[in-house]
Order: C-alpha cells, then structure tokens, then sequence
C-alpha cells in the first residue's frame, strides 16, 4: 500500500510572512509536507503556531509569502477567481465554528441545494435535487424533511456541524481540510461527527486533513501527523511513531500536557 | 465523616419559553458536597449540566424559574431567596461562579486591579485603594500569578492568563463552593494545566472549601475530581467515584459516554469509539418513562412506561435503571465480546 500511494497535495518551502520592515512576523516558515491520497492527516500545534495559517494557504484563502503548493503533482495556479473556484471544487473545509459556518439568511435547503449547483446540478429535476439532499442528510443522521425551511440558527452545534460534513458528502472534494470541527462540540458527538468523516473517506477516497490542538485526536483519526510549533514543523511521521516514540521535546510536552485516564496527570511541568 | 459543605435536595427548575411551554431543565437533582472535595458533573451538551449549576447559585432570572427542593450551604438554606438578597449575601462570599468564557468579564478599558477593586468594594464599602492591592497581591502569589498583571490591560495578557486572572477574583472573598463551568474548555492544552493547577492550589490553601466542577471532557474530570456525577436529560442517571465512573460505568449512557473517550495512549488506535445514536429527548414533554429508553442498546419494554428511580448500589453509588446491577454487568460483557469478534 505505501508504495503505490498518490501524492495528493504538497507543498514546498511554504512561508507566510505578515508585517513587513521591523515587524515582521512569520507565521508559517519554510513548511514542507506530502499528502497522499485518501490518506487522513493530522496538523498539531499549540494556538500561534500557524496551523490556521497554514490551512488558509493550502486552501487558496490568502497567497503565500514564498514557496509553492502542488496539487496531484501539478503546481497549483489560482490566480484568477474563476481558477480558484475550480479548484476549491477540489478542496473544501469544515471550519471551527459552526455558528458562523453558515450565511444566517439562506435556510438549509439553499446551502445544500448551493452544494448541488456547484457539482453541476443545477439543471436536474426538483425530485431528483430532494433525493440527493434526502440521501445527504441521512449520511450524517439528520431528517432532511424536518429541516426543510428551517435556518442554520436554529440547529445545535453538533447539528450544524454535521449538517456541514452533508454539504461535503454532496461536493465530494479530493481534499477535505478540517480546522478543529469538534472543539466546539461535546465529547459525545464527537465521536459521532468523526466516524462520519471516516466513513465519508472510506467511501470516496478523499484526503482529510486534519486541523487540531487535540493530539488524542490526531492520534485516533490519523495515519500521519505534522507536528507545528512556531510555525515549522517539528516532527512528522506516522501516527504510532510521532505520538508512542515523540523524538522533539515539543512533541513530548504536548502529550504530557494532554489530561489520561491511565497515566497520572504530572502537574508540576507547568 | 467530614463537614458537607453543599447540600442540595431533590431541586426542580425550569424554563418558561416564549410559548409559554414548560421546560424541566433540571429535574429533582440531589447532591452532597463535603469539605475539601470536588464534584464533577459530566454529560452531552443540553443536559442541563450549566443551568443545574445556575440553578445552585439561587440567582434565578426569567426564563430560569424556581420550582421546588432545597439548596443548603453551610446549613443556611438559600432555596427560594430573592435575587437581589442573593447577590448581597451569597454570591462570592458562599457561592462563586465561573462561566465558560469568564474571561470576557474583564473591561478592556480597565487595569486587572481595578476589576479586582470593584469586586472587593461591593461587600466592603470602607476600603483603601492600598489595602485591596496588598490583598490582591496576596491572593496571586498563594495562587501563583505574576502580581505585575495586576497593573495591566486585559489586551495584554493572553487568553490562559485573563482566564486564571478571574478565576483567582472570583475566590478573593473566600466562597465556600466555586462552580466551575467549563473554565478551560476554550484555552490550549497547557493553559488548561495552569489553570486546573491553580483552582487546586485555591483548594490546598484553603481558599475555597468545595468544588463543581462541570465539563465534557471526561479525561479532564477524572484528573480533577473525587466523585463524577452523570447528567442526562436533566436528572442524575449516575454517581460515583471519579475512578469507579471512569472505568466501571453502570448506566448504558454513562458506559456509552466513557467509550467516546479520546485520549493520546497506547492501544487507543485500536479501540472503536462508541458513539450513542439519536438525540436527546425534548424536555417540553419528556418520555414518561427512561428518558434515556430511546436511544439504549439494553432497553426493554417496560422502560418506556415505567418512571424510573435510582438504585443504590452501595459506597455512594447510584444509578439510574430498571436493569440490576449484575444483569448490566452480563449484557456489558456480552457486548464487549461480540465487538471483540
């Protein structure tokens, strides 16, 4: 399996650099990185290490300072609007909060009809349009017919959310990039919205990369993980190495500070 | 058998909405809180788990409304007071507070001590300037704070420290319970160590007696505090021991809520995380039966009708099912093995 793994999207020497003169900061320098195909990868950093940042730059949100990403192979060219929204028919996201996800005065029909439009079915038969958005909603255990005419506000957190993980299951992107979609949720659900995302992967294939604070997180869902701190990375490799044998102090730090059920929790680092 | 700082008896809230539709948030909840011990409240969100903790507080506002059950602190019972007597008398000074994003109580336009002065000046009218700043560095350094943050702006110190900056005010005058709700769910994982390891220190040095601590993060609680109760639905449905509810949960929603545990250690990987299905039930009309009944994998048909009372299984351990105790224990066994397979 690894052999015959597809490079996906990977970047070079990637920097962001905000400021500029005596103030200068950059918040992600230098990052190198290789994601395969249909392959779920874990960002980790502490807050201010550039993981957001980062995130921005692979999904074409703000230009690079230097260094150049590439998509299955090719370089990535976005610099008119109308490349970039072919390209994020690739690459989606599912942001932190789910409250501001969403534009407040489209009801739920409009953003998953939207998601339609955007695959190229626009012009398919209404009954056509509510089987798919039925079909969607069931994937993420929502009742499509109870949320018909209903707005984005009036759903929970957990809802909302998984509400998003439906528009990505109608999109179907080769890239998905998660920025922490569980933080604001509870434990419980959770679960349930990461099952989702990796049942969503085992049937389309699609490469998750995952944006997290969470290292028990990164540890459960990922087969590789990037560590970030300051915005380098610091340590990468495959999930079983990076978070079992963590070789930097970083890495060390950020698993010690994380409470367990198993292990004491040693208060006296901090 | 130590001094029971908190006691609360079979205590009923709800919330009227604008329908004027009914909604027992928190249903006939009883608890125990003895000196120098912690509670931790765990459950999904919408469980009741932060309005149980306002409704503690006695300070009820529409549409948080009163309805029946005792709340005593320190034998004085505060159930039923008016809120303004309960904002003199209680709050601070028995019962402190502190909301999931406490930080943002701070005034941008303002230094930290003036904050702490306004809180200080409150209850002691007759206080000098000179004599608030001695105890407010006091009070940091017991509790291991930089005293320089007193002279700055809240934009210059970074979320962990702002955070830990209001926790340390809300125990400046001694409360005898802190209710602690969610106070490191919104900082990183170091910022959260800080802050578990001050409200510690709050509790080693005597300056608070007791505390409720209420989260989601079920690894976080087990770190923190000596007994976990589960919420579910607005009612208690378990109770024990921080180590016995972690590992040996007897209700199938505490034992389904274990199993969605994330934590970064060896065998995780390979350990399926259970997710309950369904939702919870809505309280407007909550089912006459279990409340619980409709998403448990061991429900029987006598679940939905009949009420259900807890069961005590001894040592402090409640629970809340119709299924003894060893039975439970069977069908846990027996699922566990056809997971295995």
């Amino acid at each position: 399996m690894p052999d015959e793994k597809k490079l996906c999207l990977s970047g070079q020497g990637l920097t962001k650099v905000f400021g500029r003169g005596g103030q200068k900061t950059v918040a992600v320098d230098h990052v190198d990185f290789n994601f395969y195909e249909s392959e779920v990868v874990s960002i980790v950093g502490e807050s201010g290490s550039g993981k957001t940042t980062l995130a921005k730059m692979l999904l074409g949100l703000i230009n690079s300072t230097e260094g150049d990403v590439y998509f299955q192979g090719k370089k990535r060219d976005i610099r008119s609007q109308k490349k970039k929204q072919e390209y994020w028919k690739n690459i989606q996201a599912i942001f932190q909060d789910p409250y501001s996800s969403y534009n407040i005065f489209n009801k739920i029909d409009a953003v998953l009809l939207d998601c339609i439009r955007m695959r190229g079915g626009g012009k398919l038969p209404q009954a056509k349009k509510v089987e798919l958005m039925t079909q969607a909603c069931s994937f993420v255990n929502l009742k499509f017919d109870e949320l018909t005419n209903k707005y984005p506000f009036e759903l929970s957190g957990g809802q909302m959310q998984r509400l998003m993980i439906a528009r990505i299951f109608l999109l179907k992107p080769k890239i998905l990039l998660a920025d922490e979609p569980t933080s604001m949720i509870d434990a419980c659900s959770r679960a349930t919205i990461l099952d989702m995302l990796m049942h969503l992967r085992n049937e389309t294939g699609m490469t998750i990369i995952f944006i997290t604070h969470d290292i028990g997180l990164a540890y459960y869902v990922s087969d590789s993980v990037y560590i970030m701190e300051h915005g380098k990375i610091v340590e990468s490799g495959s999930a079983d190495s990076v978070i079992l044998y963590p070789s930097q102090a970083y890495t060390r730090r950020l698993i010690n500070d994380v409470p367990k059920i198993h292990e004491a929790w040693d208060l006296s680092t901090v | 058998m130590s001094k029971v700082i908190l006691e609360v008896k079979e205590l009923t809230t709800k919330y009227i909405t604008r329908f004027k539709e009914d909604v027992y948030a928190v249903d006939h909840v009883s608890l125990k809180v003895e000196e120098g011990k912690s509670l931790g409240i765990a459950g999904e969100s919408g469980c009741g788990k932060s309005t149980l903790a306002l409704s503690l507080m006695g300070y009820y506002f529409a549409p948080l409304h009163y309805m029946s059950g005792e709340i005593i602190i320190s034998g004085r019972n505060i159930s039923g007071m008016n809120p303004d007597d309960v904002r003199k008398s209680v709050l601070g000074t028995e019962i402190a507070y502190i909301p999931q994003a406490a930080m943002n109580a701070l005034n941008p336009t303002q230094k930290i001590i003036h904050f702490i002065e306004d809180v200080i000046k409150a209850h002691e009218l007759y206080i000098t300037k000179k004599d608030i700043y001695d105890r407010a560095r006091k009070l940091f350094e017991t509790l291991g704070l930089p005293a320089e943050v007193l002279q700055k702006y809240p934009v210059e110190l970074s979320g962990g420290m702002k955070q830990r900056t209001v926790i340390a005010t809300s125990v400046l005058l001694l409360p005898k319970v802190l209710i602690a709700d969610e106070p490191s769910s919104a900082l990183d994982v170091t910022s959260q160590k800080m802050v578990i390891k001050m409200l510690r220190r709050a509790m080693e040095n005597g300056l608070i007696d007791s505390m409720i601590f209420i989260t989601h993060e079920l690894p976080l609680l087990k770190n923190v505090t000596d007994d976990i109760m589960v919420m579910y639905a607005g009612q208690i449905v378990e109770k024990g021991t921080a180590e016995e509810t972690v590992f040996d949960p007897l209700h199938p929603y505490a034992k389904g809520l274990m199993g969605s545990i994330i934590v970064p250690e060896k065998g995780l990987r390979n350990a399926k995380l259970t997710s309950i299905p369904g939702v919870p039930p809505n309280l407007k009309n909550p089912p006459p039966g279990c409340r619980f009944a409709e998403r448990c994998k061991f429900v029987r048909p006598e679940c939905t009708t009949n009420s259900v009372g807890l069961r005590d299984v001894g040592g402090g351990r409640t629970y809340r099912c119709i299924i003894p105790e060893k039975e439970l224990r069977e069908s846990y066994a027996r699922e566990m093995e056809k997971n295995a397979r």
